[in-house]
């Protein structure tokens, strides 16, 4: 509990003490510097950037993108995630036409401040030469325009091919494209180093060890599907890095966890229900389900349809509050409204106690996150949280030392005395 | 019929467990007793009417069982059925099955044991020259025929195949239930699939009355392997071989009224199948939430709860503040979960009855604050089913524990049916 109290989170900063407000001063130019970001999301037509983007962002089902046609040109999203977090999502269109479009007239255009480019790659293309050859110019206009951009670069469909071969298959094309990813950066250097030099001052001590380049980029690959939880892992992977504040949301996240005496918390952004962070015990670390996160947000996600289904709400409607579920003396766990963007899934182990109090903690724990909620929090920071921290700390204190090691005792099992409705 | 097939046939037998039946359950209620007695007198008669049929050849491995026959047409789509419902397969690969050649024996291990046999469809059991079936092993103690009728084919033919297989049968064993799935609807528009519906029970109607038959036990479902509808159809053929399903019924009738819950299932876990529901109205919708549910409890539960915990984590948790053993922290040794939808905070809960059978609910606005009481009342209903499922199922054991053929019985009967 004294642990929480010094991490460094708008609520808890004296603000006297210069150390804290020198962090939080780096914070908050940090916020501001990621504030939008822009996204790139290209690939020849039909390899499924637009279903990717529906079913994540707008809460498509899979079977519904069948019905999403081709996209013309470049299709410009403002996808809000977190509050304080803007993607400017460009979903280019992948017809040969729009691609020589984008690399000649529009290339200033299309590629300078870029934060991420996502090049999607259709698994079952029968014409992989020339797939390589359009990723190659793109990295190279990428390259020159916007030094610093990640790259995520999605085998997609990998539904159509056979189970057993995934891997191989998955395997193979990875080391194509990374070689090709290499060449073109090589190509880039060799070609125009003009180009590279006045973006890059440092460039130059790159350039003069020949086997810089090929670590010059930052490129991660993911084999996706839209019909499994393949797509949650790729894209939380990708919002992973855009997220602002990481650090603080994970330092705060763990204290949180040791506090409470959980398992595994896993913490998701409310409409796309992609993992922004999660903490895990020593003992959850043993839980051979590596892939439980993307599962997790597949199975609350499909749940949301079927809550929407149920209720008639729209799909992007918040469609649950609060869930529990005690496994006997397996586990228990719950997941509930968090903050305005999130939920929080705690993993507990059993017991109906450590489960009640562990709710009560969680729900006091609210205004330590309450800097994921949007700018107007964050762009105050400083002067703004002294109240907030006021409300907020006088609770957590109070809940914290005193009740959270003992916890208050369940009323879940509280004997009451039956038929509520006599 | 579930009962009926499950006795050996002979009345002997009868008498002596009507002598001996109080003995083995001298402890249980009052209202347990009468549950009991009811039933007993059930299956008697059940028994007398299917008294004249010769006791069956069948091996002793599969006796007892109630049998569902998937018939129908080739490429009707009867595998594709069998594997979506009872081996969970995702629909979309069903389009990559084999076409079925022999008889499919599946035997399911589930709240009450049955097996699902899927028929070849290109053969006609009845009008072979090549293979003669042995009729008796087929159809001898078997629960439910369930004809699969592909909507989105010309139907004719299947139609007067399904015609000539009511006669054959309503010659000999009158009394199976026959189920008409007019399948594959999920490609129809509304108004198509009921036209179909009507002119399929119209065609077969029409072709018994002029052979004299009338009320043949003959019922239609429209289903699709894409959407909840297979499950519910199931879920209807089930219900008819549990036996005082009635019984089953108004537990959870009165569960609804005393909680205040809008509708309850009760749900075989492993095939989504609901085996008994309140009397309100039937609803698709809460059917599927509630089984998407189900699903989700599942998949928490794999994730979370199928490996082993440490030596040292369980100390640590039984150590100094709480000082109890793990079993003693928790309320209940089962699974519980509710869930709040946020709309008007509408409360969902589970509770799991044993290994199989889970109970569902959907409650009213606003009562979960009440969710101590309704557990406690939920607590006492379970119990009652229990005790339900412990008197309808392993009757061998309790109601002849004497004779040597009970014994025999309770040998091959008793390890799958008593609750683990």
């Amino acid at each position: 509990m004294s642990g929480m109290e010094t991490t460094g989170t708008p609520s808890s900063v004296a603000p006297g003490t210069a150390a804290d407000s020198a962090g939080a001063a780096a914070q908050h130019a940090q916020l501001k510097k990621v504030k939008k970001q822009k996204v790139l999301l290209m690939g020849k037509s039909g390899s499924g950037k637009s279903s990717m983007r529906s079913i994540i962002f707008s809460n498509y089902l899979a079977r519904d993108t069948r019905r999403l046609g081709a996209t013309i040109d470049i299709d410009l999203s403002h996808v809000k995630f977190l509050g304080n977090l803007t993607l400017n999502l460009w979903d280019c269109g992948g017809q040969e036409a729009f691609m020589e479009n984008y690399l000649s007239q529009q290339r200033a255009y299309v590629f300078s401040n870029v934060g991420v480019l996502i090049y999607v790659f259709d698994i079952e293309s029968r014409d992989v030469e020339r797939d390589l050859a359009t990723y190659v110019n793109i990295i190279s206009a990428l390259v020159q325009y916007s030094r610093e951009a990640k790259v995520f670069v999605l085998i997609h469909k990998m539904d159509l091919v056979q189970p057993i071969t995934r891997e191989d298959v998955f395997d193979h094309r990875a080391a194509l494209v990374r070689r090709k990813t290499a060449e073109a950066v090589a190509i880039m250097h060799k070609a125009k180093p003009e180009l590279l030099l006045p973006q890059q001052p440092q460039q130059q001590s790159q350039q003069l060890s020949p086997a810089a380049p090929d670590l010059d980029i930052d490129l991660q690959l993911f084999a996706t599907s839209i019909w499994d939880q393949s797509l949650y892992k790729a894209w939380a992977s990708i919002i992973h890095d855009l997220v602002p504040n990481l650090a603080v949301i994970e330092t705060q996240l763990a204290s949180l966890g040791v506090a409470i005496d959980a398992d595994e918390i896993l913490l998701f952004e409310r409409t796309s229900f992609l993992v922004v962070s999660r903490w895990t015990s020593r003992e959850g670390d043993r839980n051979p389900y590596g892939d439980r996160f993307e599962r997790m947000s597949n199975i609350l996600k499909s749940w949301k349809h079927t809550c929407s289904k149920y209720t008639g709400t729209p799909r992007n409607a918040e469609q649950f509050s609060d869930f529990e579920y005690k496994m006997g003396s397996t586990f228990s766990m719950f997941a509930t409204k968090f903050t305005t963007n999130t939920y929080i899934l705690v993993c507990m182990p059993p017991g109906e106690a450590r489960f009640n109090s562990a709710k009560l903690n969680v729900a006091a724990a609210r205004p330590w996150f309450k800097f994921l909620d949007g700018p107007v929090v964050a762009g105050t920071a400083l002067p703004g949280t002294g109240t907030t921290a006021a409300a907020g700390g006088g609770s957590t204190g109070g809940m914290g030392s005193s009740q959270m090691l003992v916890g208050t005792p369940g009323y879940g099992g509280e004997p009451g005395v039956g038929q509520p409705d006599s | 019929m579930a009962s009926a097939s499950t006795e050996d046939g002979d009345t002997s037998a009868d008498t002596t467990s009507v002598s001996l039946r109080p003995r083995p359950i001298r402890y249980i209620s009052p209202a347990a007793l009468n549950l009991h007695r009811v039933y007993e007198q059930n299956r008697q008669r059940l028994q007398k009417k299917d008294g004249a049929k010769v006791p069956d050849p069948m091996a002793p491995q599969t006796k007892g069982k109630p049998r569902l026959l998937l018939m129908g047409q080739r490429r009707s789509g009867k595998s594709s059925i069998s594997s979506v419902v009872f081996h969970k397969l995702p629909p979309s690969e069903t389009l990559f099955l084999e076409s079925t050649a022999r008889i499919q024996k599946d035997s399911l291990n589930s709240f009450m044991e049955f097996q699902v046999w899927d028929f070849p469809g290109q053969i006609d059991i009845f009008d072979n020259p090549n293979v003669t079936f042995d009729m008796d092993a087929i159809f001898g103690e078997i629960g439910a025929l369930i004809w699969v009728i592909d909507a989105q084919d010309d139907y004719l033919e299947a139609v007067c195949r399904l015609n000539s297989t009511i006669l054959h049968l309503q010659r000999s064993y009158p009394h199976i239930n026959i189920e008409v799935f007019i399948h594959k609807v999920d490609g129809l528009s509304d108004d198509y699939r009921l036209d179909i519906q009507r002119d399929v029970t119209i065609r077969i109607q029409d072709e018994l009355s002029d052979q004299g038959i009338e009320n043949a036990p003959v019922n239609f479902h429209l289903t699709s392997i894409y959407n909840h509808s297979i499950f519910e159809a199931f879920s209807k053929v089930i219900q008819k071989l549990i036996p005082r399903l009635g019984q089953l019924e108004a537990m959870l009738t009165n569960l609804c009224r005393t909680c205040r819950f809008e509708k309850a299932y009760l749900f075989d876990v492993n095939t989504k199948i609901y085996i008994a529901t309140d009397s309100t109205p039937e609803d698709m919708a809460s059917y599927e939430i509630c089984s998407d549910y189900v699903d989700v409890i599942i998949d928490f539960t794999e994730v979370y709860g199928s490996w082993p915990r440490t030596q040292q984590w369980r100390d640590r948790l039984e150590g100094e503040p709480w000082a109890q053993p793990l079993e003693d922290q928790v309320a209940c040794e089962w699974a519980e979960s509710g869930m709040v939808l946020a709309d008007a905070r509408r409360p969902i809960m589970l509770r799991e009855v044993d290994r199989f059978l889970a109970l569902v609910a959907i409650m009213k606005e606003g009562s979960y604050e009440k969710m101590p009481q309704i557990n406690m009342n939920v607590d006492v209903v379970v119990k009652g089913l229990t005790e339900f499922f412990e008197i309808t199922k392993p009757k061998e054991m309790l109601g002849r524990p004497g004779t040597s053929a009970a014994v025999d019985d309770g040998r091959v009967v008793s390890p799958g049916l008593v609750r683990g």
